[in-house]
């Protein structure tokens, strides 16, 4: 079946899915895990240098030839903070495209809302292609485009949290609600979690710890371009409506009669 | 005199730029950004830029993360 791509800051992308390169075991692992997703767009923190600096670095480990690097302002608090780390970003050579974060709450991870809306005007004027990363609010979501976001990135549950998509009926209206790509960000545990994302509509999904906390990392990657691929074209497809009662599939006529 | 990098306190010459900053601490300077008192220091003011006692230099890359 046809598809459009991915289109962020005018770049097309064939890949829905969006990988990070947080907590694998070996870099090695990274590295394979990111080739079996089929992913485009790798994200990545920004951090101080361990000193003297000629350590190994994650960079050895992924080709940025062939993949977009997605620089993150996670550990941020405030709009400031994010601000300065996205020009530290750009000024490295990471790009343009930046995952934006403005954490509210320690225990939760949840989105410092305010800071996130100031810090995504002030980076989207600068010229970046901010993907904030938000709590799942409709309101919320159509503020981050009005404000020039490039996506909105609700979360489907916290950070980390492997819960899946805790509340699709908010995702589904943010996705009534904005004309911008919507990127599920956070939350996803297992496949079906991704294909439920993009059996609702989503045009992409953004995760980490699903896979880089599985037991065989390299395997579940393929387990998530496989679901995010499924629930794609299954939503492209459109799915028979829901109903109480069944409907036979076989035809009701030309049953032999057993009655004796 | 002493100026502080990455939040650790070193000695350095005075006027050190942030080329020879960069070039004492072996850093790689591909994906490597730099700023000064807050401000990001553009890469082709490295050489030009002159450190001054009490400067705090926060020196990063990219690192994993989601």
């Amino acid at each position: 079946m046809y598809d459009t791509n991915l289109v962020l800051g005018g770049k097309e992308f064939t890949s829905r899915l969006i990988v990070g390169t947080g907590k694998y075991s070996t870099l090695p692992i990274m590295r394979d895990a990111h080739e079996a997703s089929g992913a485009e767009i790798i994200t990545v923190a920004v951090r101080r240098v361990s000193l003297p600096g000629s350590g190994e670095s994650i960079l050895d480990y992924i080709d940025t030839k062939r993949y977009t690097l997605l620089p993150n302002t996670a550990g941020c608090y405030t709009a400031d903070e994010a601000i300065r780390t996205c020009y530290l970003a750009r000024e490295a050579g990471l790009g343009e495209m930046v995952k934006l974060e403005v954490i509210g709450d320690q225990r939760t991870l949840f989105p410092d809302v305010e800071g996130l809306l100031e810090a995504t005007k002030v980076l989207a004027r600068e010229g970046f292609t901010v993907m904030p990363y938000s709590n799942d609010d409709p309101v919320v979501a159509k503020k981050l485009q009005d404000a020039g976001a490039a996506c909105v990135m609700p979360l489907g549950a916290p950070i980390g949290s492997g819960l899946g998509i805790r509340n699709p009926y908010n995702i589904r209206i943010i996705l009534e609600s904005v004309t911008v790509p919507v990127i599920v960000d956070a939350g996803v545990g297992t496949a079906s979690d991704a294909a439920i994302a993009m059996e609702l509509g989503c045009d992409g999904v953004l995760m980490n710890t699903a896979i880089a906390g599985a037991q065989d990392a390299v395997s579940m990657a393929r387990a998530m371009k496989l679901a995010v691929e499924a629930g794609r074209l299954a939503y492209k497809s459109g799915r028979i409506g829901k109903k109480l009662y069944a409907t036979a599939s076989s035809p009701l006529e030309g049953l032999p009669d057993w009655t004796s | 005199m002493t100026i502080s990098v990455n939040g650790k306190p070193i000695d350095v010459e005075p006027g050190l730029t942030v080329e020879a900053l960069l070039a004492l601490l072996n850093v790689k300077r591909e994906f490597t950004a730099v700023a000064v008192n807050r401000e990001v220091t553009r890469k082709s003011d490295y050489a030009a830029v002159k450190l001054s006692e009490g400067d705090k230099v926060e020196i990063v890359r990219p690192m994993g993360g989601g």
